[in-house]
């Protein structure tokens, strides 16, 4: 049976480049890099390389770029260290309800430990909009963090625009750009930000490693304390294969970008436009301005997880809402911000493609995917429409 | 301990909230960036740096200026002699 990886915002494939470069490591280059001696001069040399080709990527000093294990800490990171850093300054917090789990946790955690958090509302696309910003701003307001892009409905949020808008309040800008990094260009000094994090496994890099930007002379509580590793900020022995590699991949999004780009977003468009033509499907997110890769549509009348089921029966495999969500059944808090009612956000899917993928591929899915969603639709109880009750068989995401 | 005040410095380093040994090892990375004469500033909240920033040019050969104490870290100013 032939077997099509359509989760790419879950992880990717590891470049086969990238494991080449990390093999050392895990092998004869064992050393720690605070030793002294060869080994660890050795291990040492190689971090500080990974450093300065992730700093890169993203158009930032070696020095502000601070590794970690994951997006997901780097994002703990960001919201929950600056939040104490600055909190003499004030105690009120500005997120986005697009944000990934790590961060809307994170600031749910702030808020029991006495900060204020206004989770700022989406419209209908998932766009984040700038006087809505401005509007939630008061003289507390020390911290903003907004997703690059959301790696559910894939919608690229005007970052720039949103970046421009806090800092006229000299407000601190986090973005969580483990979508985007190694996807789409991602520049820290265009964008304005002040600290974005990123997740090599995004990239065709390793998992367990992650990078943080804080901007120079930004100060930030350490994550971890210990030793002087990643200068005191986050202490514990590196993960040097992981780092090695996530340098590795650095480089070679960074010099394969456009064609990784050219690549992937025929193919994407190809699966938007003919499913679009299916009964009751519904794209989610903006159509222009989102990830090449990314198609997620809402089924009415079907439930995410039966579709995945039957169709990784099939040997495709997709994934429903965002995710870390697919086991947590129920409707996205993400897709509900966008205003699209609970019973079709339960028929959410997403397809997010990548360089394994091919046109054969895409062929397979769109002969399978409308056969899976006629087959759902025979046995669902709601396939006649929701009735009178919630929804009302109404959608306010337009074809 | 001398306390001074107005120190015009020629480098700043602000590793506030960074541990033992940060104010140490920053230090010697800092001065060794410095010409003879040019005065480093070094903001930190960690209290071992009291005692261990003017011991610490006293071994090396630097001049230990002073430091001056703002609301929640304290600065020490530290002029570069020794080669």
């Amino acid at each position: 049976m032939r077997k099509c990886y359509f989760d790419h915002v879950a992880t990717n494939p590891l470049h086969p480049d990238v494991l080449e470069a990390m093999m050392p490591y895990f092998k004869e280059e064992f050393g720690n890099p605070l030793s002294i001696y060869e080994y660890g001069s050795r291990a040492k040399k190689a971090i500080e390389d990974a450093r300065e080709k992730v700093a890169g990527l993203v158009n930032a000093k070696p020095a502000e770029i601070i590794f970690t294990a994951s997006g997901a800490e780097s994002n703990n990171f960001a919201l929950r260290c600056i939040a104490l850093a600055k909190q003499n300054e004030g105690k009120h917090i500005l997120v986005s309800r697009m944000e990934h789990h790590s961060i809307l946790n994170s600031a749910r955690f702030l808020e029991k430990s006495g900060f204020t958090v206004t989770y700022l509302p989406v419209d209908k696309k998932g766009f984040v909009d700038p006087d809505v910003v401005k509007k939630a701003i008061t003289k507390e307001t020390i911290l903003l963090s907004v997703t690059h892009a959301s790696s559910e409905v894939g919608t690229i949020e005007p970052l720039k625009e949103i970046v421009r808008v806090a800092k006229e309040h000299n407000i601190i800008v986090h973005t969580d750009a483990v979508a985007t990094t190694g996807n789409i260009p991602v520049d820290v000094k265009e964008l304005g930000v002040d600290l974005l994090s990123m997740a090599a496994h995004q990239f065709y890099g390793p998992k367990g490693a992650g990078a943080l930007f804080i901007k120079q002379g930004l100060r930030i509580v350490p994550l971890i304390y210990g030793g002087i590793q990643e200068t005191g900020r986050r202490a514990g022995t590196e993960n040097v294969p992981a780092i090695v590699g996530m340098g590795k991949a650095a480089v070679l999004a960074q010099n394969e970008l456009q064609a990784r780009m050219d690549y992937v977003r025929p193919l994407r468009d190809r699966v938007i436009d003919t499913m679009s033509g299916v009964s009751n499907v519904f794209l989610t997110g903006d159509r222009e301005k989102r990830l090449p890769g990314h198609v997620s549509f809402c089924v009415e009348f079907i439930e995410g997880e039966a579709m995945l089921l039957l169709l990784a029966s099939k040997g495709i495999f997709s994934a429903s809402g965002s995710a870390c969500s697919s086991k947590a059944l129920k409707a996205s808090p993400v897709l509900l911000s966008m205003g699209v009612p609970a019973g079709l956000a339960q028929g959410s899917i997403v397809f997010s493609l990548g360089m394994g993928n091919t046109s054969g591929d895409i062929d397979y899915l769109l002969e399978e995917f409308p056969a899976v969603i006629k087959r759902l639709r025979e046995i669902s109880p709601f396939a006649q429409g929701w009735g009178e009750g919630e929804g009302g068989g109404a959608c306010t995401v337009k074809k | 301990m001398k306390f001074v005040e107005n120190v015009k410095p020629d480098v700043t380093t602000d590793i506030v909230y960074m541990m033992c040994p940060m104010h140490l090892l920053k230090l010697e990375e800092q001065i060794k960036e410095l010409e003879q004469g040019q005065i480093l500033e070094i903001m930190t909240d960690y209290d071992g740096a009291l005692e261990d920033i003017p011991a610490w040019c006293e071994k090396t050969g630097n001049e230990f200026l002073g430091m001056e104490e703002s609301a929640d870290f304290y600065k020490f100013y530290i002029k570069k002699l020794a080669r």
